[in-house]
């Protein structure tokens, strides 16, 4: 597959701020032109991240961000795959710019969330999975968490501490990340003394809601070239995929499987498939990463992601963690950002700070969190619905 | 209201049935025999481009494959009030259907009480009630429970 140039990445902090998500879209989309050393009048295509809980303006989030940016004729899209879709807007970004019809683009993801469970819009809409699972069972989006969880326990003996230390860790990461929006360094005692969510997880292992917003600058590598950029951050795969029939792990938003009765389910699991797709595009492999940043929607998601990346086989997530390996100093560093334990879900903005955060570890500018001589990182991620997303960067 | 009678009611149409024992109402691709839950809502089988459906009584009894609970009231849909009690859920394996289904456990059996492979029946349960009705779901017992 192709690659193209990453050239710029910007943050605005994640937290709970309360101000309208096209604040935190322009402040990132600032940022990362700015890093980039480009003025926002060269951009030829705007592809945003739509999000769903901030109105019209949101919906149309490309437009949004361009017109606060000041509208300059450039071209524009707006993507939704949920919890996947910045690497969405990422994905059509980088087919602007293959196909030629653009050199440079802006990649613009924010949002702003209210407190509390993520929930279905308001009305009886009993065609609707999502609405079916919250009005039948109950089932939030920790339930499933707590599902995969005590699954994990089963099958490949998961301890409640295991849990546990995957927050001490990504909290420690996230002391040194100004974009974080908890500093904090928690013990196992803190874990342990926080009130249990679903079971087995507690509060602090699972994650919240945040306001927050990142973007890319992402260009040909002519382009890049162009500007004496010799040796940019490449883009060297992205994933999108989705599960293939029959799919037999529970996920939300579902109330159940796809039923193995008349067709064998694939050799790869659909999560598993995530890590693949982008390891083919790139021609790289598991044992040519150096970091990861994945979705810790739960401290014991986490671990899944070591097996589904292929970062050690089934059932080694466990001592991977205790060895220290998914430490900053180890072999295999998982979440140096602090993951979404320490930043809380944005949901358009979260698959592009996974993108940042792996730039500035390639580059070797992630100050006290830098993973020492990384220049291969994966993202991994997934949204609701059946939306895979992961990204590789290289330098 | 001691002494009255409140009708039984599915707390949405068309998943279950009120029969004694109940039946979750799935799905069963007629090209393939493929199952689903709900009946209109699985997804479809790619190599079945047909996609008929016929109506088809799941079967009663599964194996947790796993579970847990929601120790907070989850938000509307759901309707709870300020006496509200953790539900208790599980993933429930269907041998025959080859399919995992997911539901609330009937009370008071709760994640103490459970284990995975546990073998489970399904029941009906109130999920809320007003003056009139008390609406139902489907539930998942314990077949050493109650019995």
């Amino acid at each position: 597959m192709d690659e193209i140039a990453i050239l710029g990445v910007g943050m605005h902090p994640w937290g709970k701020w309360g101000r309208n998500f096209t604040d935190y879209g322009v402040h990132a989309a600032r940022a990362a032109l700015d890093d980039a050393d480009l003025d926002w009048r060269e951009v030829g295509f705007v592809s945003g991240a739509i999000t769903v809980r901030c109105g019209y303006p949101g919906y149309v989030a490309g437009s949004t961000f361009a017109r606060a940016l000041g509208f300059t004729g450039a071209q524009v899209a707006s993507s939704y795959s949920a919890c996947a879709s910045g690497a969405t807007a990422l994905a059509v970004a980088r087919g602007q710019i293959l196909s030629g019809v653009c050199d440079v683009a802006l990649v613009v993801g924010a949002d702003t969330t209210p407190d509390g469970f993520l929930a279905p819009n308001e009305g009886r809409r009993p065609d609707d999975t999502d609405w079916l699972r919250f009005h039948l069972v109950g089932a939030t989006n920790p339930v499933y968490f707590g599902l995969h969880a005590r699954r994990r326990m089963e099958l490949h003996g998961a301890t409640r501490e295991d849990f546990a230390l995957v927050k001490v860790k990504n909290s420690r990461h996230a002391v040194h990340n100004p974009n974080a929006r908890f500093t904090k360094e928690f013990g196992p005692d803190d874990v342990a003394n926080s009130p249990v969510v679903s079971d087995p997880l507690r509060l602090l292992e699972i994650c919240t809601t945040s306001d927050g917003g990142a973007a890319l600058v992402v260009a040909s590598m002519d382009y890049a070239r162009s500007r004496g950029v010799t040796d940019p951050v490449r883009v060297a795969g992205i994933s999108l995929v989705t599960p293939t029939y029959p799919d037999p792990v529970i996920d939300l938003p579902y109330l159940a499987t796809d039923s193995s009765s008349a067709v064998v389910p694939a050799e790869k699991g659909f999560k598993e498939s995530i890590g693949a797709q982008v390891y083919a595009e790139s021609g790289l492999g598991p044992e040519d990463v150096d970091l990861a940043e994945v979705y810790d929607l739960s401290s014991a998601m986490e671990l899944d992601w070591y097996e589904q990346l292929g970062l050690c086989s089934e059932g080694e997530a466990e001592g991977l963690l205790r060895a220290g390996d998914t430490s900053i100093g180890g072999r295999i560093p998982v979440n140096p950002s602090g993951g979404l334990g320490a930043f809380g879900e944005a949901v358009p903005a979260q698959a592009l700070a996974q993108v940042c955060e792996l730039t500035w570890q390639v580059r070797g500018e992630a100050g006290r969190r830098q993973v020492e001589g990384a220049r291969i990182g994966i993202s991994a991620n997934q949204g609701l619905f059946g939306h895979g997303s992961g990204v590789l960067v290289r330098r | 209201m001691p002494g009255t009678t409140k009708k039984r009611v599915p707390a949405v149409e068309g998943l279950f049935t009120l029969d004694e024992p109940p039946h979750l109402i799935g799905g069963r691709l007629i090209e393939t025999g493929g199952y689903c839950f709900p009946k209109d809502l699985g997804g479809a089988d790619p190599g079945a481009p047909d996609g008929a459906v016929e109506e088809a009584l799941l079967s009663r009894r599964g194996k947790i494959w796993s579970f847990t609970n929601s120790a907070y009231p989850p938000p509307p849909p759901f309707v709870s009030d300020e006496h509200y009690e953790p539900v208790t859920i599980a993933a429930v394996e269907l041998d025959e259907e080859s399919m995992v289904v997911l539901g609330q456990v009937a009370p008071p059996s709760s994640v103490d009480d459970l284990s995975v492979g546990m073998e489970v029946e399904l029941v009906l349960g109130t999920l809320y009630e007003d003056d009139d009705n008390q609406y139902l779901t489907w539930q998942w017992r314990p077949v050493d429970v109650g019995d």
